[in-house]
């Protein structure tokens, strides 16, 4: 008989390298969703033991007890008690340690035993634990906690061999009679006593040597150096940023002349007419037109998640602290916001890190004027077509100076908004506290930045796939009907849907310099600000033909004045242009009214700008 | 502040420099003024470590105020704010 699937739940204190010990087990079997209700990640995977037992494994959040203060830790408390809704009662928890940093995780075991679960305690990293000269009698420590003790090497092929083999030891006589969960929330003096036990424990099984590990005392030496330590900050942001530009345009160029060479395939090999207009100018270039941005979403990621990986995040906040406290933000902010830099979404989601409801907000609302992504191409576009690319002051390039100040104003409105709700909302309470562990550095892992990296580019593309592919097709439809009447002169699109909605908004645009070409493209920029791109695309292709669309750029720079132009760029720092980042919002604060508050502010700001940026450069002779 | 290691007089580690040594003496929440209450408080110190007979270190302050400080604490290290570090007694 096929015996039943084990469930397997891993639970931890956060940087004891569960998540490297999961991807270690399951590979790329793995399965990502939400929890129904909350936002909090739910990674399951799978794998088979050498016994051949198929195996359910759960990466719950890390958290150091089961007070649950947060949805994330609210989540491993309930699942560990079969509390959480449609959720099995894991057969078996593995509850896993740094082996180098043993305190908490032990305190945290001693609580989670009283949960009856029957847990393994697995001494994760030991490699790192032997080479610091740190010994572990483990029979006294598996006999003094009552649990079987097992080391790992997640990072090291066959590292997992011991665990595997003890968990089919275990599961082969997992007992059937229940046993009574006797958990409930620690007092104080509860807690204190379950860490004096662990510290008396630890020092009864486990020698440990004086000396902290060198090479995190060195590094950090310089890395959390006040001074010192931002620069190095500002010198890691600089090289993300120059990677994220530099680095990724040949891929890029790869990938357009890709779907360049498919446009004109279907260009010569399909008859005239709509069906051949709709792969061309719909699909293909739409679609393509986004999908171009993998490379840099790539690479974004890349960095943010080999920062993190290391071990420098934590330190990042620990450097912005004070700084962005007094912008009214949290330092744990710092993270959520940097990731808004490649896109919102995930930025937004982040703000689950910080545990204060106040702090949480302010960021949420703020995320979506850090420079995402998708804002890359609109930028690229008007600036290649409308900025000289000479130098000035001999080494600066001015493209890229206005592509920079396009950011530093994008942050800098970030922390004067962050200042205004400060101010009007939250003037009376003391700071939130800010409490982080600082963890020894690591080498990141190969397989597990790939892991992380594949996930998000699976997103990405998963958007470009539905989203972006409908509005493409929305568009080209309005783009492309009613049609023309036999023997017009004027451009195909002036009888489209899509003028008279145009030209319908037009004298609301009309101030701050926007065409009706311009309101047709940011109506399914809503979706997504970097469609406006396509959308342009389309629109002109379809209004001056097949050859318009490879020269999107030199198009604009005849259709359009400078002051459109930057009109067009002020408008895109501000405006809420992501459904996707709305929506995001709206279910992270669970309330419509913070969407909405978010929505108009963006949109206020967006106007403003550039009805002050239009008309500005209109008087100076820019019209 | 000079360095008084002799009189080892009970303080705040909110108050210590960068390179203080001691050992936590006891936890009082009260004297904190932080955005906790006390009970909250006094359970995330001791979930990061924070219990009596610990011995910290200050390794690291941050530029603007000296603030936050990086803490170890037996084999950790926590960023505290000086606020919350006012709770934790030291000697």
């Amino acid at each position: 008989m096929e015996a039943p699937l084990l469930h397997l739940a891993l639970v931890g204190t956060p940087n004891s390298g569960k998540t490297s010990l999961f991807n270690a087990l399951t590979g790329s079997r793995q399965k990502v969703a939400n929890y129904p209700g909350v936002t909090v990640e739910r990674k399951e995977g799978f794998f088979v033991t050498p016994f051949g037992r198929q195996v359910s494994v759960v990466d719950l959040p890390g958290t150091y007890s089961l007070r649950g203060r947060s949805p994330d830790e609210e989540i491993t408390r309930d699942f560990v008690l079969g509390k959480a809704s449609g959720e099995t009662l894991p057969d078996l928890v593995l509850c896993v340690a740094d082996s180098t940093n043993l305190r908490l995780t032990i305190r945290l075991l001693l609580e989670l035993k009283r949960t009856g679960r029957p847990m393994i305690l697995v001494l994760n990293m030991f490699d790192i634990a032997s080479r610091r000269g740190i010994t572990v009698d483990f029979e006294r420590l598996a006999k003094a906690l009552g649990v079987p003790v097992v080391t790992s090497i997640a990072v090291r092929k066959g590292g997992t061999a011991d665990l595997l083999k003890l968990t089919d030891e275990i599961s082969a006589k997992l007992a059937v009679e229940p046993v009574e969960n006797s958990w409930r929330a620690l007092s104080v003096s509860e807690l204190r006593a379950t860490q004096r036990e662990a510290d008396r424990i630890i020092a009864d099984c486990v020698s440990l040597p004086a000396r902290p590990d060198t090479w995190t005392a060195r590094i950090d030496a310089v890395v959390l150096h006040p001074v010192g330590g931002l620069i190095v900050l500002a010198l890691i942001l600089f090289v993300m940023f120059q990677a994220v530009f530099a680095w990724a345009q040949p891929a890029m160029e790869l990938l357009k002349s890709g779907f360049d060479s498919l446009g004109e395939l279907v260009q010569a090999t399909l008859p005239d007419g709509l069906l051949q207009s709709f792969l061309q100018n719909g699909v293909i270039s739409g679609v393509g037109s986004v999908i171009v941005f993998l490379p840099q979403i790539i690479l974004i990621f890349l960095f943010i998640l080999l920062l993190e990986d290391f071990g420098y995040m934590a330190r990042a906040a620990f450097l912005m602290d004070r700084i962005m406290g007094g912008a009214g933000l949290h330092g744990r902010a710092f993270i959520p916001l940097l990731s808004s830099f490649a896109c919102a979404i995930p930025g937004i989601m982040a703000t689950r890190v910080i545990d204060n409801k106040r702090d949480r907000l302010t960021t949420i609302l703020i995320a979506p004027l850090m420079t995402c992504s998708a804002r890359i191409p609109v930028y690229t576009l008007i600036i290649s077509a409308f900025i000289p690319a000479k130098d000035i002051w001999g080494f600066v390039n001015l493209q890229g100076l206005v592509m920079f100040g396009l950011y530093a104003t994008g942050i800098v409105s970030a922390l004067l908004v962050s200042f205004v709700i400060k101010f009007f909302m939250i003037r009376d309470f003391a700071p939130a506290p800010f409490m982080l562990e600082l963890p020894d550095y690591k080498m990141p892992r190969l397989k597990s930045v790939a892991i992380g990296i594949f996930t998000r580019a699976k997103m990405f593309l998963y958007r470009a796939g539905t989203t972006i592919f409908s509005m493409m097709v929305l568009i080209w439809f309005l783009a492309s009907f009613p049609q023309p009447p036999a023997g017009a002169t004027e451009p195909a699109i002036d009888f489209s849907l899509a003028a008279m909605i145009g030209k319908a908004l037009e004298p609301l645009l009309a101030p701050v310099g926007f065409n009706w070409q311009i309101a047709v493209a940011l109506i399914p920029g809503m979706a997504a600000r970097e469609v406006a791109v396509a959308a342009l695309g389309t629109v002109y292709a379809i209004e001056g033909g097949k050859e318009a669309v490879e020269q999107i750029g030199q198009v604009l720079a005849t259709k359009w004045s400078l002051a459109t132009a930057l009109s067009m760029l002020a408008w895109y720092i501000f405006a809420p242009q992501c459904a996707s980042t709305l929506a995001v919002i709206r279910r992270e604060t669970g309330s419509w009214a913070w969407m909405g508050v978010t929505f108009a502010y963006m949109l206020v700001l967006a106007y403003a700008a550039s009805l002050v940026t239009y008309n500005v450069a209109v008087a100076l002779g820019a019209g | 502040m000079t360095d008084t290691t002799d009189t080892r007089s009970h303080m705040p580690l909110g108050l210590a420099q960068r390179g203080y040594t001691g050992v936590i003496q006891h936890l009082a929440a009260k004297e904190a003024g932080s955005a906790l209450s006390d009970v909250e408080l006094e359970s995330r110190l001791i979930e990061l470590g924070f219990v009596e007979g610990a011995r910290v270190e200050i390794l690291h302050e941050g530029l603007v105020g000296r603030d936050p400080i990086a803490v170890r604490v037996d084999s950790t290290t926590i960023a505290v704010r000086r606020r919350e570090a006012m709770a934790i007694i030291v000697a």
